[in-house]
């Protein structure tokens, strides 16, 4: 075994990885950029290497220097995590130069699932079943175009180097194909360097069903499936496993198809296979599609620890150092059902915008496992994926644990940022979710109603109030007068509104609120404040937000009334950035003409490409940014000139 | 040490006190809250239309929230000036501010557009005081147009007038204490002054104005037609002239900016006394509208009342046996060490010798005096005279004139004559001067002063032969019974601001604390005293 291995990544992969290590007696090295100079997985190592600023491509996704920061430290290996480095063939390559050991496949497993194409032309090989569709280096548009004719609509573009999403569009009539092929391109091009498209047939009512395998390098057994089907634009929510409604003859099929696709490419360690499958007619063994492999540890990986009770990581590093397999296919089992979910700092309302901010206060509820890469009093930096936490609970049937993730996310508190916890409360919520109806379309279906934000009452407010002014733990004078009350406002912002509120504090335990014209009481009781007749909610706050922890958090801003020389500035002839993200493109020139709708700039956020329209006609009076800037939130990119 | 009350809260004489002086509170609390409500609905509507804050508002909002506001002159100027002031057109109190107690000065516009009466200027001025004694940054909240001029005779020329006010602010700044104004509405002619002589100023955009004379002033004196904002608004003000030093969009932003300048003040508590852990008294402090006779004339043991004030109830009393009439001695409030002084009776000359001593131990000490009075005056007639209770007297009027501890005085029932100065009257400067609404001021009682009138007169008419019947002579004697009594009484006492306000009995300990601390802001200097009479 290893005596030290560098983590060549960061946040809750970094600290997952780390936890294993220590637990096996094996030292950790961690690296770091400058925005992460005090994040918790620097903390957590024994050693941390700083490689870097803030932007990946100046830290994290620089091989070159994390190979010699593993050197420099006496490691034995590199583990890369998920995403940067993982599955970058060169970077393994150069690992192995080094005279290393990359804890993952071999570089020529990943190329070989690495082109999209390919890969599929190597499982129809080793006969694994793949989706209908074009996979052909010759990208000519009209031959694309006839290509997805043939396959016939809805087709799907997608990146042949791609991943996650990126890349990748639906086109559900032949007359939207060009234009989804330019953007697909587009995106595919700034994300991977590699523009070539694929085409395949849009399977109705997919789910998407994942095999984890693990390989010696010659054999692999697999972990059983995972259902990861509850998606947002392809971005997984929460997933479980096993996959509901499975039978065991599929099973056996898909595991088979599994670990044939891996032992075709001579895969070593841990890998997934991603299946789509048609849930139109229930799961049958012959309704089922290789979509891609993914040569790393899944983000969801936790789901299948928990109903095998195998630490992957644990395998990977017994593997890397030259183990066999630890188990055979024969003593694998399932034990009950397991769900995670993924918790972001995202606006919800704002349509699922990620958000930045210092977590004032996380708590997670006890019996379920939270991997998290953030503690209180972090940062959500935008120059990374927001996520703050996977939730991760196991029970005996797929009822209990999903009761159990029910409770998990009503006991989790996060204070300092909106996050999507009510929005996964709600998915948890719900009926067919709960009847194990899922496919990948389920949450587009119903994003109403699982996004509905839950109302604000007068109490939440009033409480709200008491944190902004620091009005919990009166000293014996707070409230005195002489005669009548003095009356204080504050005024607490709330998904967009602004509620302007009063207080007389009347004595250290008592206090009337005015909310919107309505009286609230607040009145003491030993430790506990009773605010409208209700025990008053935990509250966090980090320096101008509130977070209220009832309904999965509310969130208010504390207007500050010396914020006003910035809201004097602000008006019509901006174009702002809507989130933190980094500005891909700038479309616009000083003097230059535009009209309602032109695109002035394009800014990437979230790995998703944001648009910035001209609100009306005009002429662009200044460029205040450019190409390659990260940006914050509200930070200002273009003014056009002021109308007459 | 602790007290042992003999007070039954079930007896009837309790429950009959607590009424009468519940009575008398109501009366007070309701002129205060009239005072409270400023220039009347109508004008208050027309204030907030402007997009001002009320001034009430603008005090709570510059003070941290639930901070304690102690008021000064609450009734200032009630039933002076047909009404037309009420709460003397200014507030006036002590809060906190980043933590810290300020001395908040804020003009009500909607009282006769904020100018100033008599009673506004000796406000305003005693507030200066307060601060300047106890060493308290001033925030100055202006909206006003200068000197009410029909009074202007009464405000402009004499010494403790409203060029006193710029006076003070000078004097105080010299002294380090910090002056902070925030010009909020108008600032006109010597209210100019008022930013202008502050360490910091800052104007609100679209309100607040500053110059000599106005509009109409200049029209008048050179035909120049110019608009209020061009002549001195603040974007004038902050871009210009540089008589403002920051420009706020609106009352908000405002007293937002003086809470960070008070932030930035560098400032800190001296360290004075010994602090001890705060206990609540072993007696309720609401029993004492029960334990206080509600006649004036009845004596009862002011221990019954320091024990609802003090610590645990606990008090050390110095010289028990001698001079009973005087009760001396030391205690906590709120873990505040005091020296307290009470009546308990007329004062005799062992009395005065008594307290003359013990002001002087606290003096040593350097601790904090409490006055609780309620004195008829000294002890009259051929023996007292002829020992001396005159030179007796002068050497307690002596310590407590010299004396350089925070000396805070509690009206709790009678103050007359010669009583009133060696209990820290007025004159003496004890920092703070409170009233009970049961408590009554005057050179002496009404009946007293009727008798000594109506002798001199009978004196005279016998004199001239004449006979005076005992019906002409009750006769004579009504009108000034009720001139006392109506003069003495605690609002007409406070309308005059010969106090600093009225207040509730039961939060008699909370307002003494609060001036206590507010005291200890200044160190406590060393005490010289005068020469005693020996």
């Amino acid at each position: 075994m290893f005596d030290r291995i560098l983590i060549a990544n960061r946040g809750e992969i970094a600290c997952r990885v780390m936890e294993t290590a220590r637990a096996m007696g094996v030292g950790t090295v961690a690296v770091y950029s400058d925005a992460d100079t005090g994040a918790k997985h620097v903390a957590m190592a024994d050693v941390a290497v700083h490689i870097g600023g803030s932007a990946p491509a100046e830290s994290y996704l620089r091989g070159d220097v994390i190979i010699q920061a593993a050197l420099d430290t006496g490691c034995r290996a590199i583990h890369p995590g998920y995403g940067f480095l993982s599955e970058n063939p060169e970077f393994v390559e150069a690992v192995e130069a080094a005279g290393l050991v990359f804890i993952g496949p071999s570089a020529q497993a990943i190329r070989a699932m690495g082109l999209k194409d390919a890969a599929k032309a190597l499982m129809v090989e080793a006969g694994v079943p793949v989706v209908p569709g074009y996979h052909g280096t010759e990208q000519d548009d009209a031959l694309l175009a006839e290509e997805a004719g043939e396959i016939g609509y809805p087709v799907l573009i997608k990146a042949v180097a791609g991943g996650g999403g990126k890349g990748m569009r639906l086109v559900e009539r032949a007359g939207d194909f060009t234009a989804a092929l330019a953007s697909a391109r587009g995106e595919a091009q700034t994300a991977f360097g590699n523009a070539d498209v694929l085409v395949e047939k849009f399977v109705s009512q997919p789910r998407h069903i994942e095999v984890q395998v693990f390989g010696d390098g010659t054999r692999a057994v697999h972990l059983f499936e995972r259902d990861c089907s509850l998606q947002r634009r392809h971005q997984k929510v929460i997933e479980e496993a096993p996959a509901p409604g499975m039978t065991q003859e599929m099973r056996a099929a898909m595991g088979a198809a599994a670990v044939r696709a891996a032992e075709a490419i001579g895969y070593a360690g841990a890998g997934t296979v991603e299946f789509i499958v048609d849930g139109a007619g229930g799961l049958s063994p012959d309704g089922f599609f290789f979509m891609e492999m993914n040569t790393r540890l899944q983000v969801e990986h936790p789901v299948t620890e928990a109903i095998t009770g195998v630490d992957l990581v644990e395998w990977q590093l017994r593997v890397a150092a030259g183990e066999g397999l630890p188990l055979t296919q024969e003593q694998l089992t399932i034990t009950g059902h397991a769900f995670e979910a993924r918790l972001y700092a995202e606006d919800v309302p704002a349509g699922f915008l990620p958000a930045t901010g210092t977590l004032s206060h996380l708590r997670f509820p006890d019996g379920a496992r939270a991997d998290s890469g953030v503690r209180a009093g972090d940062t959500i930096s935008p120059f990374y994926d927001p996520m703050i936490a996977k939730v991760i609970v196991h029970g005996p049937t797929r009822a209990v644990a999903l009761k159990r993730l029910s409770a998990a996310l009503r006991g989790t508190k996060v204070g300092g940022t909106v996050t999507n916890l009510a929005f996964l409360g709600a998915l948890a919520g719900h009926a067919g979710f709960g009847r194990g109806d899922v496919d990948t379309g389920l949450i587009a279906r119903d994003l109403e109603a699982l996004t509905e934000v839950p109302g604000v009452a007068p109490r939440h407010l009033a409480v709200a109030g008491m944190a902004a002014l620091n009005l919990f733990e009166l000293s014996d004078m707070a409230g005195f007068t002489l005669w009548q009350p003095l009356r204080r406002s504050v005024s607490l912002i709330s998904q967009d509104e602004r509620y302007d509120l009063t207080v007389e504090v009347l004595s250290p335990v008592r206090q009337r609120w005015d909310v919107a014209g309505r009286e609230v009481w607040a009145e003491r009781r030993g430790d506990l404040w009773q605010v409208d007749g209700v025990p008053q909610p935990s509250v966090a706050l980090d320096k101008r937000v509130v977070t209220v922890f009832d309904h999965y958090g509310l969130t208010f801003e504390v207007v500050d009334p010396l914020d006003q020389a910035a809201g004097a500035a602000g008006d019509g002839n901006l174009i702002e950035a809507p989130m933190p993200g980094l500005v891909k493109a700038i479309d616009a020139t000083p003097g230059q003409s535009v009209a309602q709708g032109d695109r002035l700039a394009v800014l990437e956020a979230m790995k998703m490409e944001h648009g910035l329209l001209a609100a009306r006609d005009g002429v662009v009076a200044e460029v205040l940014a450019k190409a390659g800037d990260q940006v914050e939130a509200g930070a200002a990119l273009i003014r056009l000139e002021a109308e007459a | 040490m602790k007290l042992t009350s003999q007070a039954l809260p079930s007896s009837e004489n309790f429950q009959a006190n607590r009424a009468a002086h519940l009575k008398g509170l109501a009366d007070i609390s309701a002129a205060a809250e009239a005072a409270a409500m400023g220039g009347g609905e109508k004008s208050r509507a027309r204030h907030v239309s402007r997009g001002k804050m009320l001034p009430r508002e603008r005090v709570a909002n510059l003070l941290d929230p639930g901070s304690p506001f102690l008021e000064v002159g609450a009734t200032a100027a009630h039933g002076l000036y047909d009404g037309a002031a009420p709460c003397a057109g200014v507030i006036a109190g002590i809060g906190h501010v980043q933590g810290q107690e300020v001395m908040v000065v804020c003009n009500d516009a909607t009282v006769k557009g904020g100018t100033y009466y008599p009673m506004t200027v000796k406000k305003h001025l005693r507030a200066q005081e307060i601060a300047q004694e106890n060493h308290l940054p001033c925030i100055y909240l202006v909206d006003s147009g200068g000197a009410n001029l029909p009074n202007q005779d009464e405000v402009f020329p004499d010494r403790d007038h409203f060029g006193r006010i710029f006076y003070n602010q000078a004097r105080m700044s010299a002294l380090g204490i910090p002056q902070i104004a925030v010009v909020m509405g108008s600032c006109t002619a010597g209210g100019a002054y008022v930013p202008a002589m502050s360490d910091v100023t800052i104007i609100v955009r679209d309100q607040g104005t500053i110059f000599l004379a106005g509009p109409p002033l200049v029209k008048a004196a050179t035909g120049e037609v110019v608009s209020a904002e061009d002549l001195g608004g603040g974007e004038v003000h902050t871009r210009l002239s540089g008589v403002a030093d920051y420009l706020a969009e609106d009352d908000a932003h405002a007293l937002a900016l003086a809470r960070r300048a008070v932030g930035g003040l560098n400032r800190a508590k001296p360290a004075t006394v010994q602090w001890e852990n705060p206990e609540e008294p072993a007696y309720d402090p609401e029993e004492i509208l029960g334990v206080v006779p509600a006649d004036l004339r009845t004596p009862y043991d002011i221990r019954e009342v320091i024990a609802r004030l003090v610590d645990s109830s606990r008090f050390d009393e110095f010289k028990p046996r001698f001079g009973e009439t005087l009760v001396t001695g030391f205690a906590h409030l709120k873990g505040c060490p005091i020296g307290i002084v009470a009546n308990n009776g007329v004062l005799f000359s062992e009395s005065a010798q008594k307290g003359a001593h013990f002001v002087e131990l606290c003096s040593q000490r350097r601790i904090p005096l409490v006055f609780l009075q309620n004195i008829t005056g000294f002890m009259v007639g051929r023996k007292y005279e002829n020992e001396g209770i005159a030179r007796h007297g002068a050497k307690m009027v002596t310590a407590v004139a010299s004396t350089e501890v925070p000396k805070i005085t509690l009206l709790v029932g009678g103050s007359f004559g010669a009583g009133n100065y060696g209990m820290a009257g007025r004159a003496y400067s004890p920092r703070f001067l409170w009233t009970w609404p049961n408590s009554r001021i005057s050179v002496m009682g009404g009946p007293q002063a009727a008798g000594v009138l109506a002798t001199v007169k009978r004196d005279a008419m016998e004199r001239a032969g004449e006979t005076w019947s005992a019906e002409e002579e009750a006769a004579f004697k009504q009108p000034t019974i009720d001139m006392f009594e109506r003069q003495s009484h605690p609002l007409y006492a406070s309308a005059r601001l010969w106090d600093d306000g009225v207040i509730d009995p039961r939060r008699s300990r909370d307002v003494l604390f609060l001036s206590l601390s507010a005291a200890l802001n200044a160190p406590i200097e060393e005490t010289r005293f005068g020469v005693f009479r020996m």
